[in-house]
């Protein structure tokens, strides 16, 4: 079958636009995988749900540029694995590992060491099962996990983490080196994960966004938009035309503060300090006419269902202005001397690589992929409202090295901010918040919102009289991670803090 | 290089003066008195994420910026506990990370000081406690102030750390005198 096949089989699922739902066999599954894997498809996210009630299903996302597909496969035998995607979509392997840790089913995938469980919790515990299995009966102690080990004259490994050198998420790096030069790095996550998939069901639907914010802290617009666009998609609620705005007001927002942060930390590690003290400040400028206008720095409780929890007068809008403009300038000039910096093009050029041909077979999505020629942005692709209207300008490179995710950086910065200067001008007056019913039980939503690191991904599943009964967020990093396991191979160690710095992945947003 | 020394002297020093230290952030009363004497003004701070959602950590960030200037009032962040007065930790301590934190807090030189930064790390927050998480910093190791807030701004968390600092009910009256800015 071609991949055409696969989307007229199949139903408009609720939630952001583009995107189609079709329940599909065990065969049908990696025959459709294999489909839209053959057509350049990106693998978005795997997760299951395990009500007590109903049948286990496993479900994968897919983009195309011409939409999203959601399969969904049920399980009438939770034992038996199964069928694995990790050939067609790399990527597919860790969220496999992490269904098996959280709800207890499993893949014909070769690699089944956990992923999210270390020693926190026993192998029979699965939190995601309605209600879950067992007692936790351990205590956290050795936690041993069996890297792989490169072999060879003078290879040594170096570990590094969870706890950091500096203010960063923990995580745990294995390098095998021979002298300063990597051959390889495995990444091993899950340290900041806190139950969150789990906690979700403690909310009622209403309530979630807070949650949702709170997935990863750099990302709280976009995964609260996700949040809500999902459950207002399930209540098939329209919500007013001004709180559309605000929202892509939020979220462009959010853009600039992160881009304007991750230029300064680059040129800091890039031995040039003056960058950091340059671009944090002008994040600070940006934060406080944030909080000026919508009363918070970091807007963690700003889109709420149904709307906006705030609205924008006519002074703040002017402050934002004003801002904006400072950030253009200045930015400008600092990407000038950026450029010509002969020491800053030294390390950023070149250092940790990821081809097109390589980011295509990974899967590499959001900024990091579209530095690497994989031009894809939702923005653009499957625009939400006003989106379309606001028609942003894609930006891309075909480097994929550091200087690649840095040039993609300012292009992005100086896009969003003619973006939120526009939103500012068009905005239309009205209402900000309306009313978002309680949708059945058993409806399912996918929200879908292009975050400043890529696209952010939540799927809602509705319980009884308003209450959540699976949530599952997805953080482009799910994809991108082990692209940075590629991008150092071949670097030197000393590297390593700027190449990962340039990708700048979710910790907790992974971990969940 | 000409434009570099052209933005560095037009922007010229943006620094503002710190916020006054707050009593109402202590927990406890252990040890202040030594840590004064021993450390003077000086303060060196290892962070350690125990299961944040990196809010916080991204105001700990601001503390570092020109504005801020954190490093101005003699305070900076290390690469180690071992080099360390003060542990600052944020987030609900995961399962994941308890190991870890307990061994970064006994790999802390004595006398030593744990500030509990944001809502998660006073109470546990949103994810509050769970098959995967313990809740608040204070349910696994000794926590002498606590600063919430989801994120706390960084004047809080500076005013948090000063309070460390800080004689009793008084402002720190030696590291305020720092010039206004001038911006």
């Amino acid at each position: 079958m071609t991949w055409q096949a696969w989307f007229e089989q199949s139903v408009p699922q609720r939630g952001a636009p583009g995107l189609s739902a079709l329940t599909v066999s065990q065969a049908q599954w990696r025959q459709a995988a294999g489909d839209l894997a053959g057509a350049g498809a990106r693998l978005l996210a795997i997760w299951a749900s395990r009500p007590e009630q109903a049948v286990a299903t496993v479900r994968a996302a897919f983009l195309t540029l011409h939409g999203g597909l959601v399969l969904s496969l049920p399980l009438a035998e939770t034992q038996a694995p199964y069928p694995g995607l990790e050939d067609l979509f790399p990527a597919a392997s860790r969220m496999q590992r992490a269904v098996a840790d959280l709800c207890g089913l499993r893949s014909t995938d070769p690699d089944s060491r956990p992923w999210l469980r270390h020693a926190a919790w026993q192998a029979d515990y699965w939190p995601l099962l309605d209600p879950a299995s067992g007692p936790i009966a351990v205590e956290p102690g050795p936690d041993p996990y069996p890297f792989v080990r490169v072999e060879g004259e003078g290879v040594h490994e170096i570990a590094v983490g969870p706890v950091h050198a500096g203010t960063i998420e923990p995580g745990h790096f294995r390098f095998s080196v021979v002298g300063e030069k990597v051959l390889r790095l495995e990444e091993r996550l899950g340290y900041v994960h806190k139950g969150i998939e789990r906690r979700f069901t403690d909310f009622a639907l209403p309530e979630g966004h807070r949650l949702a914010a709170r997935v990863s802290g750099d990302s709280a617009v976009a995964f609260s938009w996700a949040y809500c666009q999902a459950l207002e998609g399930m209540s098939e609620v329209k919500i007013p035309a001004r709180a559309v705005w605000l929202r892509a007001l939020a979220l462009e927002l959010e853009r600039v503060s992160n881009h304007l942060g991750d230029l300064g930390s680059l040129g800091n590690d890039a031995g040039f300090a003056f960058g950091l003290a340059q671009f944090s400040r002008l994040k600070e400028y940006v934060l406080r006419a944030t909080q000026e206008a919508f009363g918070a720095r970091y807007l963690m409780d700003f889109i709420v269902p149904g709307g906006t929890q705030g609205d924008l007068s006519e002074s703040a809008a002017q402050a934002l202005r004003i801002c904006v403009n400072r950030v253009v300038d200045e930015a400008l000039t600092l990407r000038g001397i950026y450029d010509e910096h002969e020491g800053v093009r030294d390390r950023f050029n070149g250092a940790g690589a990821v081809s097109p041909e390589l980011a295509a077979r990974l899967g590499l999505i959001g900024l990091a992929g579209r530095a690497s020629g994989q031009a894809f942005d939702l923005r653009v692709d499957l625009a939400c409202e006003p989106y379309g209207e606001l028609a942003p300008r894609k930006s891309g490179r075909t480097e994929g090295d550091v200087g690649a995710r840095v040039a993609v950086r300012f292009d992005e910065l100086q896009e969003s901010c003619m973006l939120i200067l526009r939103i500012i001008a068009v905005m239309p007056p009205g209402t900000h918040l309306t009313d978002v019913g309680t949708p059945a039980e058993g409806t399912l939503g996918i929200g879908l919102i292009e975050g400043w690191r890529g696209p952010v991904m939540m799927a809602l599943e509705a319980g009884a009289a308003g209450a959540i009964r699976r949530c599952h967020p997805h953080d482009p990093s799910w994809q991108n991670w082990p692209a940075v396991e590629h991008a150092i191979i071949g670097n030197i160690v000393p590297d390593f803090p700027l190449i990962n710095k340039s990708f700048n992945l979710a910790y907790s947003g992974h971990d969940l | 290089m000409l434009k570099t020394l052209r933005q560095i002297i037009s922007i010229g020093i943006v620094t503002e003066p710190p916020p006054a230290a707050d009593d109402s952030l202590r927990l406890r009363e252990t040890l202040q008195a030594n840590i004064r004497s021993v450390l003077g003004r000086a303060l060196c701070i290892r962070h350690v994420d125990a299961g944040s959602c990196n809010g916080c950590e991204l105001e700990i960030h601001a503390l570092n910026n020109p504005i801020y200037n954190l490093e101005g009032l003699g305070i900076r962040f290390v690469a180690s506990p071992r080099h360390a007065d003060m542990l600052l930790v944020t987030g609900p301590v995961s399962r994941n990370m308890e190991v870890a934190l307990r061994r970064t807090y006994a790999a802390t030189p004595d006398p030593k000081i744990v500030v509990a930064l944001g809502e998660c790390g006073c109470t546990g927050g949103i994810f509050g406690e769970s098959y995967a998480s313990c809740g608040r910093v204070s349910n696994v190791i000794p926590v002498d102030i606590a600063i919430p807030g989801c994120p706390p701004s960084p004047t809080r968390i500076l005013q948090g750390i000063l309070t460390v600092l800080a004689r009793h009910n008084s402002a720190p009256h030696d590291l305020s005198s720092r010039e206004p800015s001038r911006d």
